[in-house]
């Protein structure tokens, strides 16, 4: 359905380096990315900030040219069938708003319906069916500028599934959201997978995105996969090294507990650091409990920045992070 | 085609719509489009109070050269005016939602944001021209009446095509909008003069490279019923409207080699 194939793509960035002096320099967004996509997938695509994600969802869906390598999207190249490809696809992006600004939400669905060319009666179908599965009815009628940002993106979801796509992208979907409209959002996502067969691909920061919504998962850190398996698998493997935060009565020297460090102290708040696969939360606490004084406990779980940092450690052959520079000089400075 | 047609206007229609919400405020947008324009008109009647004449242009003869290019520019002002903010869409990344809809770039563009109130800068052209025409004593016939419809539309054809052509200056520098302004407001300016007072190179410019001499000068010469001081040949005062296929053929083949080194520079 989706499958990319030594995909690369690199930018020229051009900087002033005082007055007539420019410098050119060549930024290697995607280095040989390659995956296969089965019809029915939900697949996270994760990475930090910078590491090429957007851009591969961007030759992905035909607004970028790849620099190298090939994608076939439902049998289709996005860079000569852009337009056919587009009818059946569905795409959001999380801060950029497709719907229009001063219209009520449903005149949005019905110019996106002539945009699509969808028939009447798959518009009224669909429209009735996501109506009730992200309760639009409260504000349907609301102009588009005056909706919450949760009800924005649940009519930003809506406005790229009316053409019935086979498959959509998402770009940080639940971003800036509370905690009710993020599982709402998932939960319709997961429906969604589930009754009609949608493939999703979707990038977040948001592990529990990820728990909740993805089976598979692709991390890619400096334009290369570092990652592509099952999520289950991830966490059994890499698990991360959870913090529990304590709060005691009073200000105690620095907690000695096996299997835990602190990694942080404040006043009589400290946080130890500890790995899920060596011990317990509850056996952590009980310890605690016999040194001093506990008033309060909350359990942070890894970051996915974390989670990467270490599955990068153990997984990629010839390390490149850290110092190495992620610029690639091309040309030498020119004199403009 | 026809569906194309008929999107574009459901497009517009929703534009104007919300535009409409506000009845008073858009009553005062468009009597102020009016007033700012009318300004530029009183220049040309400055120059007036100076000299009797202009090259031999008397004033209704050159109010009727402003007219019709001011009439010409307001239409596509009002059509495709805010393609002056597509440097702020490159720039924010909105661009790429056009790339990912089943439709061309440049329509999507183009039916962004039609903005009705800029009619008034049209009634005000309509005003000028009613001017002018009482001041000259124009013999009417079925086919001078026909050229000047056929003139102002083809006029607002060429100031699209060239706008549009300009515009797309932005895909390689997102601060070359202002350049992109010297030609769109800029020929305006220069198209509600005749040609005959710029030097030879200018002239030469508006003709044959930027040709807002097709906008109001060349069609204006068979209106007015004028001997061309240049001696260009007669038939390039019916040529406006082949001048308007042509400049939007240029338009589209600039747009779309804009498009293929966005689509690979990436923005």
């Amino acid at each position: 359905m989706i499958e990319a194939q030594e995909l690369r793509k690199h930018f020229t960035v051009t900087a002033r380096r005082g007055r007539l002096r420019r410098e050119r320099r060549v930024v290697e967004a995607v280095r040989g990315v390659s995956f296969t996509i089965e019809p029915g997938a939900v697949v996270g695509y994760l990475g930090p900030n910078g590491a090429g994600k957007s851009t591969t969802i961007k030759m992905l869906t035909g607004i970028l040219v790849p620099s190298a390598g090939s994608v076939t999207v439902l049998g289709m190249n996005p860079t000569t069938q852009r337009r056919q490809l587009a009818r059946r696809i569905g795409a959001m992006f999380g801060q950029r708003v497709q719907l229009w600004w001063d219209l009520p939400l449903v005149e949005s669905f019905e110019l996106l319906r002539h945009i699509y060319r969808v028939p009447a009666n798959r518009y009224a179908k669909n429209l009735s069916a996501f109506r009730d599965l992200l309760d639009l009815d409260a504000f349907l009628d609301t102009p588009v500028r005056q909706l919450s940002l949760g009800q924005r993106v649940r009519g930003e979801l809506v406005a790229s599934l009316l053409h019935d796509p086979e498959i959509v992208f998402l770009d940080e979907p639940t971003i800036g959201l509370d905690v009710v409209a993020k599982s709402r959002v998932r939960e319709f996502l997961t429906q969604m997978n589930r009754e009609r067969g949608l493939t999703v691909l979707l990038t977040t920061h948001d592990l529990s995105d990820i728990e909740r919504v993805c089976r598979r998962l692709l991390i890619i850190d400096h334009g290369q996969v570092i990652y592509d398996g099952e999520v289950d698998q991830l966490v059994r493997r890499y698990g991360g090294e959870c913090t529990l935060v304590v709060d005691l009565e009073e200000r105690t020297e620095p907690l000695r507990i096996a299997g835990t460090h602190v990694a942080k102290m404040e006043g009589p708040r400290q946080w130890l650091r500890f790995d899920r696969t060596e011990t317990t939360a509850a056996q952590i606490v009980a310890a605690v409990s016999g040194q001093a004084r506990l008033v309060d406990l909350t359990i942070e779980e890894p970051d996915i920045e974390d989670v990467i940092r270490r599955i990068y450690a153990r997984e990629s052959p010839t390390p490149v992070g850290g110092g190495a520079p992620r610029l690639a000089q091309a040309d030498p400075p020119v004199d403009a | 085609m026809a569906e194309v047609v008929s999107l574009y206007a459901r497009l517009v229609r929703a534009r104007v719509r919300s535009q409409l919400q506000y009845r008073t405020s858009f009553a005062l947008d468009l009597v102020a489009m009016a007033g700012i324009t009318f300004l530029d008109f009183v220049a040309v009647l400055v120059i007036f109070r100076n000299v009797p004449t202009l090259d031999g242009w008397s004033i209704g003869e050159v109010a009727f050269l402003y007219a019709t290019s001011a009439m010409a520019f307001a239409l596509t002002d009002m059509a495709i005016g805010h393609l002056d903010g597509l440097s702020q869409l490159v720039r924010e990344g909105s661009f790429d939602l056009l790339l990912i809809r089943p439709r061309s770039t440049l329509f999507q563009v183009m039916t962004m944001d039609f903005q009705l109130k800029r009619l008034g800068k049209a009634l005000q052209g309509l005003a000028v021209l009613v001017y002018a025409l009482t001041l000259l004593d124009l013999a009417w016939t079925p086919g001078k009446i026909a050229m000047l419809v056929t003139m102002i539309l083809a006029g607002a054809v060429i100031f699209g095509a060239v706008w549009i052509f300009v515009i797309c200056i932005v895909f390689w520098s997102v601060e070359g909008r202002e350049t992109a302004n010297a030609f769109t407001y800029g020929g305006n300016y220069l198209a509600q003069f005749p040609i005959t007072i710029y030097d030879a190179w200018l002239r030469r410019f508006l003709a044959y490279v930027v040709p807002m001499a097709f906008v109001s000068y060349m069609p204006a010469l068979f209106i007015l019923g004028k001997e061309d001081p240049l001696g260009l040949p007669g038939w390039l005062r019916f040529a406006s409207p082949a001048v308007a296929v042509l400049t939007v053929l240029g338009a589209g083949a600039m747009w779309r080699h804009a498009m293929r080194h966005y689509r690979s520079a990436g923005g």
